[in-house]
């Protein structure tokens, strides 16, 4: 089962990765310090496939790529929130991890969360359906392509459509 | 209709024209990482099939977030960078420089009319000289390398005038810390922020920069400043369309505080309470500069700082502490009981540099005093002009520093 882990608004990549710990390519190593300072229990709560649920401007501040791959390699498989900082938005698409926009008012810690990404829809606890805004074309195709990595060995070059 | 400034820089760079809310390919002319970016950015490069940079003189590797490198694991880092630009032949900043945007700036890497990527989000710097420059994360900026191009959305445009003068002891920290009070942390979204008018035109280029670094902290794509605009081609248009158009009297503008833990909890010093500080950090890409250190050490001059206080400064470049010590400002830091820090991001990343203890407070002319910022998230961060800290420096309090300017 997939489980909401919720937060609040304006949560900053700081508080999702602490800038003395992003200096490293062992993705393992960001995971285990992920959310630190905001929810110190964070690594023990979260199991794979859970999906991160946060208010207004999730992930503002740095541009560190490190935030989204902290939650993905500690196992987090999408993040909701009513809305993005901008970085942070491309960043999380550009590592494969799907950000979607959506009223996430009425989630609750705990709550069982399935996401549909070709229809767009996000379940709670069996019954209750959220509409996602739709990603850009271009988005979509690069996180149906896994990421930007994949996109562009595929493609080679950028492209809109 | 007319054209906003972003609307016309980028239908440049997109051989099209273009208006807000369009989805286009542009050229991107220069491309920047730190240490902290750049291993991730040269992997995805490598991981995209990249073998050889597309544009190895417009790319460009600063050593700065961890100077000089305080452990092995970041050793191995900056080593990594250090083989990729010999390999790469590329523009290439050791840690005898200094912070990246300010070296950026120094060097003469980025221009009026430039598309700018940089792996750090104060990249929004450069538009001080007329540049569209915005940050972005390691992997985007690894494709830039790759293809020389990126897609974005062309952003909506709010438009910010100052008319006026600043009063004595107002600085330009103040005016951009007042202004994303005002617009909060989302304000501006996603959108270009011009900003313009007579008072923003007396800023001097140092300013100038302080006023663009911030935008970020409001949500901004970028910021650029108009009275920098020389090419008539990139000057907006009269009648551009803009998402909304904010009027500041920088006659009006009070010395103002971020206090913890977040840009825009903005308040006047004078309501900010009786807060002991235990830190003063002056420096970074917002306020390490000639300029921030001439107006600190002006109060400084001939004084000490509160015994309680540490104060650290840290000058932005290696060029602006040699300029320092031949005006004899670091001499002035040094005699009023300072520590200075070896030129780089230093604490305001709060990798190295005289990272706070539990529960101690900290005033700093940094752009972020987020939880856990300077390395403990038991330590609270003020945010303030140079003025300010300096002032308060000798106080040991949060002080107006137009008290310590009359005495």
């Amino acid at each position: 089962m997939k489980k909401a882990l919720v937060y609040g608004d304006h949560i900053n990549t700081d508080l999702v990765i602490a800038g003395k710990y992003t200096k490293t390519l062992d993705f393992q190593e960001l995971a285990a310090h992920c959310m630190e300072d905001l929810d110190p229990l964070f690594s023990q709560r979260v199991r794979q496939g859970d999906v991160l649920v946060a208010g207004s401007n999730f992930g503002c501040g740095s541009s560190r790529e490190q935030a989204p791959l902290a939650l993905k390699y500690a196992g987090i498989s999408a993040i909701l929130a009513k809305s993005f900082a901008r970085i942070f938005y491309r960043n999380a698409i550009n590592v494969g991890l799907p950000a979607l926009i959506c009223d996430t008012s009425s989630i609750r810690y705990g709550d069982t969360v399935e996401v549909d990404m070709s229809a767009g829809i996000v379940t709670v606890n069996g019954t209750r359906e959220i509409a996602c805004q739709t990603l850009s074309p271009i988005m979509r195709n690069i996180l149906s392509a896994g990421g930007l990595v994949p996109f562009l060995r595929e493609k080679g070059d950028f492209v809109l459509e | 209709m007319g054209l906003t400034f972003a609307e016309k820089l980028l239908g440049r760079k997109a051989h099209q024209a273009v208006r807000a809310g369009d989805c286009v390919i542009v050229d991107v002319d220069v491309m920047m990482a730190s240490d902290t970016t750049g291993p991730i950015a040269m992997k995805a490069f490598e991981r995209m099939g990249g073998r050889k940079l597309k544009k190895k003189e417009r790319t460009v590797f600063v050593l700065d977030h961890a100077t000089p490198c305080p452990n092995e694991r970041i050793a191995a880092l900056h080593k990594l960078i250090r083989e990729f630009c010999q390999e790469q032949q590329c523009v290439f900043f050791d840690q005898n420089y200094g912070v990246c945007h300010q070296v950026m700036l120094e060097e003469g890497l980025v221009h009026e009319g430039d598309l700018i990527l940089g792996g750090d989000s104060h990249t929004c710097s450069y538009g001080a000289v007329g540049a569209f420059s915005t940050g972005v994360g390691s992997t985007e900026l690894g494709a830039a390398m790759l293809t020389g191009k990126t897609w974005l959305m062309v952003p909506k445009t709010t438009r910010i005038e100052l008319t006026g003068q600043l009063p004595a002891g107002v600085c330009a920290k103040d005016v951009i810390l007042q202004i994303i009070g005002d617009l909060r942390s989302d304000g501006v979204s996603y959108e270009s922020v011009e900003f313009a008018g007579d008072g923003f035109a007396r800023f001097t280029a140092e300013e100038a920069t302080t006023v663009c670094n911030m935008t970020i902290e409001m949500g901004g794509k970028n910021g650029v400043f108009i009275p920098a605009l020389k090419d008539p081609g990139l000057i907006p248009d009269e009648d551009a369309v803009y998402e909304r158009v904010l009027r500041y009297d920088a006659a009006s503008m009070v010395p103002v505080v971020s206090c913890p833990h977040t840009v825009d909890n903005v308040r006047p010093v004078t309501q900010a309470g009786q807060e002991r500080i235990d830190v003063v950090y002056l420096g970074s890409c917002t306020n390490g500069r000639l300029g921030d250190l001439a107006a600190a050490a002006r109060i400084l001059e001939g004084k000490k700082i509160s015994p309680a206080v540490r104060m650290i400064v840290c000058p932005a470049s290696n060029r602006v502490l040699l300029r320092a010590i031949e005006r004899g400002y670091i001499q002035t830091f040094l005699a009023a009981g300072a520590t200075i820090n070896t030129p780089g991001c230093s604490l305001c990343v709060g990798t190295l540099g005289g990272v706070p203890g539990d529960g101690e407070t900290v005033l700093s002319t940094t752009n972020r005093n987020f939880k856990g910022r300077m390395g403990n998230s038991k330590a609270r961060v003020f945010l303030a002009s140079p003025v300010t800290a300096a002032a308060s420096a000798l106080t040991g309090v949060l002080t107006d520093p137009r008290e310590v300017m009359r005495q």
